[in-house]
């Protein structure tokens, strides 16, 4: 027990004081705002090195200099960046409600139809007093979370937080950081870059196979260190890794904007495949709320034969814009996306993968399915790049919309750059409407209209399915009938 | 079984039923005939319970139910099959999933439990070799790939498999070779009993060779202008169907 408390303290303590800020628990919040000195008090509270503090200020130079992009479809209120409070930022108890009954009650129906247990819906749902059980929660999985520490330990897996990372290696962070994501790659992840808060690392000796899959539910991140996460994961020569992210319960937050990092690396023979299940609040069917989610993540095919895989269920936020990509520079290495993607009421979403070719004989596999139901909108934004050095790659493109209802709408924007006439590049896609002779078979057959739905779009997403880690297909398939519910008539 | 009264109906007001009248008795197969276009197609959709024509007048009656109150998967529940004439693909969803979900609804819809997974595959296997399908075909997507004659075949599989009270067959013998046709056949014989009934759709005789029906009507310009014993069906093909059909505009024409 004393070790768990230990890892209690350690994931919810400050560490230490920073000169300037005298700060409590209780306190510890930094104002609205963004400039140099929240940076620098971010980086003091989490006692960073100097390189660490340098690097994020020159990542906030950099972003000073950027624009917000424009290019994506998808439209919202401008972002006040001012308006953000940039440090964890524990939300103040008055803003909680008492109880569940101040619940939206719709939350509450989704967490049933989850089969969420209620001590576990007032902690999502942010309840007053419910941090007790948060603690208790943290307890469990802490506990949980170091019976596989010491298997991981056992095996030289790294699985720790990236704050813990920089305090306990900092060589292999500051080795890495930014060499997938630069700081000054895009906006958002620069942004990222200079106030990030949190976030996973991941570390697997050369010629492991990490042995189990490795989850961001293991290590419940403290209460809204989610906005500006950012995630390492490296793989060394010939070791594998399966990495689960995200939570299947949409989780009440009133933080508008998640701009996230996650860098892959994977060396000679490595494998990384990374999961995801996304269901943050779509705000509701008016579009008031909900999370704008903008995200950059990145894995580097560095070693020849290394794969990286991403399979992503992504059913949340109001606004995403996303674009997990694979950079194939080792030789015979290999790249794959599968996705699954769904619009309803109000929600927006950009979404997309990037396969850059640099290695001989590299290959990538894209298959990305959106669902777009009510007034969603959906974009399917892809880029495939075969550069001069990269002879004979290989590109199979498979994209497929699937539209509930008359007022949603689909796009397509596949972008195809190739420099080397020896690749090979196929492209699929296809629109289709939930057919009325695919509902009305299913119902002539005895099925009722929800379970035609479901039917027809799990059989619609199957492919990407098929890539998940079994308990997560299931949650996924779950996920999705929750969400598409009366998604038809 | 089946009472079919003045039956009216029609799509984006354009009339394709002019009041039909039809009886199925229990045990019977009648088969409907009839040119292109004369409503065939129609009739059976609208026994199923597709939403997209307007019944203007008229009422059908199933075993003491107002059949046109009930919605298409409550009408599946009530034992009502329709083989379909164009059975459609729905990608990524077996086959057996797909029947299994439709056993456990109509169970469901009994206030029964589910099916024990061993009885299903039990069932399945029996069936499946009934048809002459192979299991792999039985567990691949709902027609996702298959030929004309495969998707008929897996009809009349469904159908052996869900066991319907009234079955309607929506030209289902179009486009099988004579070995598909057999099978086909012996399906529809095979579920032929006392308290069954079957509705045949039908253009030609040749279905009729090898399941010889009760009666046989004829429908044409939306109406039903013939009815008769199975020697029907020897007339028809003799003569066709134009004489019928300038009966039926001269119907018309009166009405």
């Amino acid at each position: 027990m004393a070790a768990t408390t230990e890892d209690v303290e350690t994931l919810v303590a400050d560490r230490g004081y920073a000169a300037g800020f005298v700060t409590d628990l209780e306190q510890d919040t930094v104002p609205p705002g963004l400039n140099e000195d929240v940076i620098r008090f971010i980086s003091n509270k989490k006692n960073e090195p100097q390189w660490m503090l340098d690097w994020r200020l020159e990542a906030y130079r950099q972003w000073m200099t950027m624009t917000h992009p424009t290019w994506p479809h998808i439209h919202h209120e401008p972002i006040d960046y001012q308006a953000i409070s940039y440090y964890s930022a524990p939300k103040s108890h008055e803003d909680k409600p008492d109880s569940l009954d101040d619940v939206d009650p719709k939350l509450l129906e989704t967490y049933e139809k989850l089969g969420i247990p209620l001590k576990e819906q007032e902690v999502l749902a942010g309840v007053k007093g419910s941090e007790n059980v948060a603690v208790d929660a943290v307890f469990d999985s802490v506990s949980v979370a170091t019976t596989f520490k010491d298997k991981l330990a056992e095996a030289g897996v790294i699985f720790c937080s990236i704050s813990e990372a920089i305090q306990e290696y900092p060589e292999i962070v500051k080795k890495h950081i930014g060499s997938v994501v630069p700081r000054g790659d895009n906006y958002f992840a620069s942004l990222n870059s200079a106030v990030f808060t949190d976030g996973s690392f991941v570390y697997i000796p050369e010629g492991v196979t990490c042995p189990m899959e490795l989850s961001t539910y293991f290590r419940i991140n403290a209460e809204n260190t989610g906005q500006f996460e950012r995630t390492l994961i490296i793989a060394e020569k010939g070791s594998h890794v399966s990495y689960l992210e995200g939570c299947t319960a949409p989780q009440r937050d009133e933080n508008q904007l998640h701009a996230a990092v996650v860098e892959l690396i994977a060396e000679e023979d490595a494998e990384i495949k990374y999961s995801t299940v996304q269901n943050w609040y779509p705000g509701d069917e008016n579009g008031k709320g909900g999370i704008y989610n903008f995200v950059t993540k990145r894995g580097d095919c560095r070693g020849d034969r290394s794969k990286i895989s991403w399979t992503q269920v992504e059913t949340g936020s109001a606004v995403t814009w996303k674009y997990p990509s694979c950079v194939l520079n080792g030789d015979n290495s290999v790249g794959e996306f599968y996705s699954v993607a769904v619009t309803r009421g109000m929600q927006q979403a950009d979404t997309g993968t990037k396969m850059i070719h640099v290695g001989k004989n590299t290959k990538s596999t894209i298959i990305a399915k959106g669902i777009s139901a009510a007034q969603g909108e959906q974009s399917y934004r892809g880029l495939v790049k075969v550069v001069p050095s990269a002879s004979n790659a290989r590109n199979f493109t498979q994209c497929d919309s699937l539209l509930i209802g008359d007022r949603c709408g689909a796009h397509t924007f596949p972008y195809v750059e190739s420099k080397n006439s020896t690749a090979k590049l196929e492209h699929e896609a296809t629109t289709s409407k939930i057919g009325e002779d695919q509902m009305f078979y299913c119902q002539q057959r005895g099925l009722s209209e929800e379970d035609a739905v479901n039917m027809i779009v799990n059989g619609f997403c199957k492919e990407v399915f098929n890539e998940l880690p079994m308990e997560f297909a299931v949650e996924a398939q779950k996920l999705l009938n929750v969400t598409l519910e009366n998604a038809v008539g | 079984m089946l009472d079919i009264k003045n039956l009216h109906a029609e799509v984006e007001g354009q009339p394709i039923l002019k009041g039909i009248d039809l009886q199925i008795p229990t045990g019977e197969v009648h088969a409907i005939m009839g040119p292109n276009g004369s409503g065939k197609s129609t009739l059976a959709s609208i026994l199923a319970g597709r939403e997209d024509y307007e019944i203007t007048a008229g009422s059908v009656d199933y075993s003491g139910k107002s059949l046109l109150d009930l919605d298409a998967s409550e009408r599946a529940c009530e034992g009502i099959f329709l083989g379909f004439q164009y059975p459609v693909e729905i990608p990524g969803v077996s086959n057996l999933y797909l029947l299994r979900a439709a056993v456990n609804a109509r169970r469901a819809y009994r206030g029964e439990s589910e099916i024990d997974a061993m009885d299903f595959m039990k069932q399945v296997q029996t069936t499946v070799e009934q048809v002459g399908m192979s299991m792999e075909m039985a567990k691949r997507g709902v027609n996702e790939g298959f030929s004309g004659g495969e998707k008929k075949r897996n009809e009349i599989f469904q159908m052996l498999l869900l066991e319907p009270r009234l079955a309607i067959l929506d030209e289902t013998d179009s486009g099988l070779d004579i070995d598909a046709l057999k099978t086909v056949a012996k399906g529809i014989n095979h579920l032929r009993s006392p308290d069954r009934s079957t509705v045949l759709v039908t253009h030609y005789k040749r279905l009729l060779e090898h399941v010889v029906p009760d009666r046989i009507h004829v429908l044409a310009g939306g109406r039903m202008v013939r009815s008769g014993g199975p020697e029907l069906a020897d007339e028809l093909e003799r003569y066709g169907y134009a004489g019928l059909e300038d009966e039926a505009q001269q119907a018309s024409a009166v009405s």
